[in-house]
């Protein structure tokens, strides 16, 4: 249902600016420091801290209950916090009124005003803010031309997708120029295609207006595929935060390596710096690991199937079965001593179920965890 | 009014699976409405009664406008004004209490909801007669500290009305996301004052509309607490009146029914206006 895309111009760049939008606006620094925020004794931030610098498109990512919506909800102000600041360009705002923070935020929920239209949707702002009615107009026809919903100017939240009514509450909340902007799983309600299509456009956008920019979401492939950098959270802490690719190659944990992609998880241990697993010696992400038995986490692309008359070091194996995913094919083999092992690699290559398979480490460097005794 | 509204800014609604079909339809609103007209016909039909010949003129009706405003039914008059008063301030009372309250507990102490529920619906179960007797000495403290005048009756109302009104605006409630719209609200700038009046109550609407219309229709058809407590209400006029000229006091209860419906189909009104899109004056919207 999703229109086709208009021309994706900012036109408040070619006409005169107004006194409200030349105030200078590039993207605000937002600084968590140890915030702690519990629910009926159950912490869901403890000690949260992250910095988002001026214009940045950050990623909180997490499972369900790691506290990544609750600390978007306390630096929107809709939670209070219990301890900690939240600083946004120097100003301590975690006792200031929600209304007065001057954030932009789009909601998991479809949250229009079904009272309203999406032309009034996008104006509520405005009004808040006591722009007249002219210039109100105006600039949220703008803000809806901007996502591409400028003929959607009448239309009720009823008679729009689920896509559209997310766009336009994209535009709802970008029409003020706010100084962060705040997506909490806005995708999640949406169709596969659709959300594909819409990320891509909520990071031109934020791209285009340099908007500081904090996007909550527990789909991993949406916070690699936009985000500037990703924090992974986990029990209401940040686990690590970097930019996608390190997340992907260089996990600081076997939690976020299982997280962030697909992770097997073997046992092995560690001897001066490297970790020995099936027979192969791999390097270690932190080479200053101690030395000990650990669980070790391959991802599935570097590991390789083999051919067994050509090989003698590789483990070998039995394979499980197999499965197709478009230009590659993921493979399970159950290895000789009962471990499992998933396998990714090109879709020319076709094993069969039963099939007796080497298979091989890259020696891409990996990321360990200490095993802890059973108790 | 409602429904030429509905079809021209929304898309129509899909049609239910087993609907029942038209005549099936007509002929229920017919039994329907047979079983409401015939009271009300039967009424008519008294009033126009000449004599005990057996027919039928305007005698009396024109005889109650001729002259009758100016002393001997002076009492419903001001009966009328009291009960339409005493609706007025039920509404009031439901609106400016019962409302906040249930939005407040909807979004800040959802425990209490079943506290606020039980509550709300225990007055349908406590019999008029009941209530009057905790009542009374409850009004001999009001009557100390406001006066006995006939509108503190009001308070009284506002508790009979509770189960009704607490019904039609907690239905609404559920099926609006207050909660996120009040947040979206409110991340945009909107204080709390501005998140009730331009976000809740008009998504609201529909609900507290229906209570009040029934709170207007309970108040006005209520004759026990008023009777016994000693205030002068239409209701309670009528049965005086009915005492000394029953087919004045017939063709008074007509006219409170025909008063009634108008008051009904008047707030109707005002409410469906606020409710039309404003149009922007540019249609195509290039800016």
């Amino acid at each position: 249902m999703i229109q086709p895309q208009t021309q994706p111009t900012i036109q408040a760049e070619t006409r005169p600016r107004t006194q409200a939008e030349s105030r200078p606006r590039p993207g605000a620094v937002v600084e968590f420091s140890g915030v702690v925020k519990e629910f009926a004794g159950h912490r869901a931030l403890a000690g949260f801290d992250l910095t988002l610098h001026a214009g940045e498109f950050v990623a909180l990512l997490g499972p369900s209950g790691s506290g990544k919506t609750t600390a978007l909800r306390v630096l929107a102000g809709l939670e209070s916090t219990d301890a900690g600041s939240i600083l946004i360009d120097g100003t301590d705002v975690s006792r200031m009124a929600t209304s007065r923070r001057d954030m932009g935020m789009v909601f998991q929920s479809y949250s229009l005003f079904p009272h309203l239209s999406a032309g009034e949707n996008v104006e509520f702002g405005l009004r808040m803010r006591k722009v007249r009615g002219e210039e109100r107009r105006s600039r949220a026809a703008e803000a809806l031309a901007l996502v591409g919903l400028d003929a959607h100017y009448d239309r009720f939240a009823h008679q729009l997708s689920g896509g559209q009514q997310q766009r336009v509450a994209l535009a709802r909340a970008l029409v003020t120029r706010p100084r962060v902007l705040l997506l909490d799983e806005p995708l999640s309600a949406l169709d596969a295609k659709v959300r594909v299509q819409l990320r891509e456009e909520i990071r031109r956008i934020q791209t285009e207006l340099g908007i500081t920019t904090l996007f909550v979401t527990h789909d991993q492939d949406e916070a690699l595929a936009v985000a500037d950098r990703v924090a992974v959270m986990r029990d209401g802490l940040v686990e690590q935060v970097g930019t996608p690719e390190e997340l992907y190659t260089r996990p600081a944990s076997p939690f976020i390596a299982d997280f962030v992609g697909l992770s097997n998880r073997l046992a092995g241990e560690v001897r001066h710096g490297f970790a020995r697993v099936q027979g192969a010696v791999l390097p270690l992400v932190d080479p200053s690991h101690p030395d000990g038995d650990v669980l070790v986490s391959v991802r599935p692309e570097d590991l390789e199937l083999t051919d067994l008359e050509l090989t003698e070091d590789d483990a070998r194996g039995q394979v499980l079965s197999t499965s197709f995913h478009g230009s590659l094919r993921r493979t399970t083999v159950r290895l000789d001593d009962g471990t499992l092992v998933f396998v990714q690699h090109g879709a020319r290559l076709h094993p069969s179920k039963g099939d007796r398979i080497g298979v091989r480490f890259t020696g891409v460097p990996v990321s360990v965890e200490t095993l802890r005794p059973e108790a | 009014m409602n429904r030429s509204e509905l079809s021209s800014g929304r898309p129509a609604a899909p049609a239910v699976a087993h609907a029942p079909s038209r005549p099936v339809r007509t002929a229920i609103l017919g039994v329907i409405g047979l079983v409401f007209a015939v009271p009300i016909v039967a009424m008519v039909e008294f009033t126009l009664r000449k004599g005990l010949g057996g027919g039928h003129d305007f005698s009396r009706w024109s005889a109650l406008f001729a002259g009758g405003a100016s002393g001997q039914y002076r009492p419903v008059l001001t009966a009328l004004g009291n009960s339409v008063g005493l609706a007025l301030g039920t509404v009031l009372i439901v609106l400016l209490l019962l409302v906040p309250t249930l939005l407040l507990v909807h979004l800040r102490f959802p425990r209490l909801r079943r506290l606020i529920e039980f509550v709300c619906i225990l007055p349908i179960s406590i019999p008029a007669i009941v209530l009057v007797v905790g009542l009374a000495p409850v009004y001999s403290v009001i009557a100390g500290i406001v006066g006995s005048g006939v509108w503190t009756l009001a308070f009284a109302y506002g508790i009979t009305v509770l189960p009704f009104a607490y019904r039609a605006i907690q239905s609404n409630l559920d099926g609006v996301d207050v909660r996120t719209l009040s947040e979206a609200a409110r991340t945009l700038g909107a204080g709390w004052g501005s998140v009730l009046l331009r976000v809740l109550v008009p998504n609201l609407r529909r609900g507290i509309l229906a209570g009040a219309f029934i709170a207007i229709a309970v108040v006005l058809g209520e004759f026990t607490i008023a009777s016994l407590l000693n205030r002068i209400t239409l209701q309670t006029a009528l049965v005086v009146v009915s005492k000394a000229d029953p087919y004045t006091a017939v063709i008074l209860s007509l006219l409170a029914l025909g008063f009634a419906f108008v008051l009904l189909l008047v707030i109707g009104r005002l409410g469906a206006v606020r409710t039309r899109p404003a149009r922007r004056p540019t249609p195509g919207g290039q800016p």
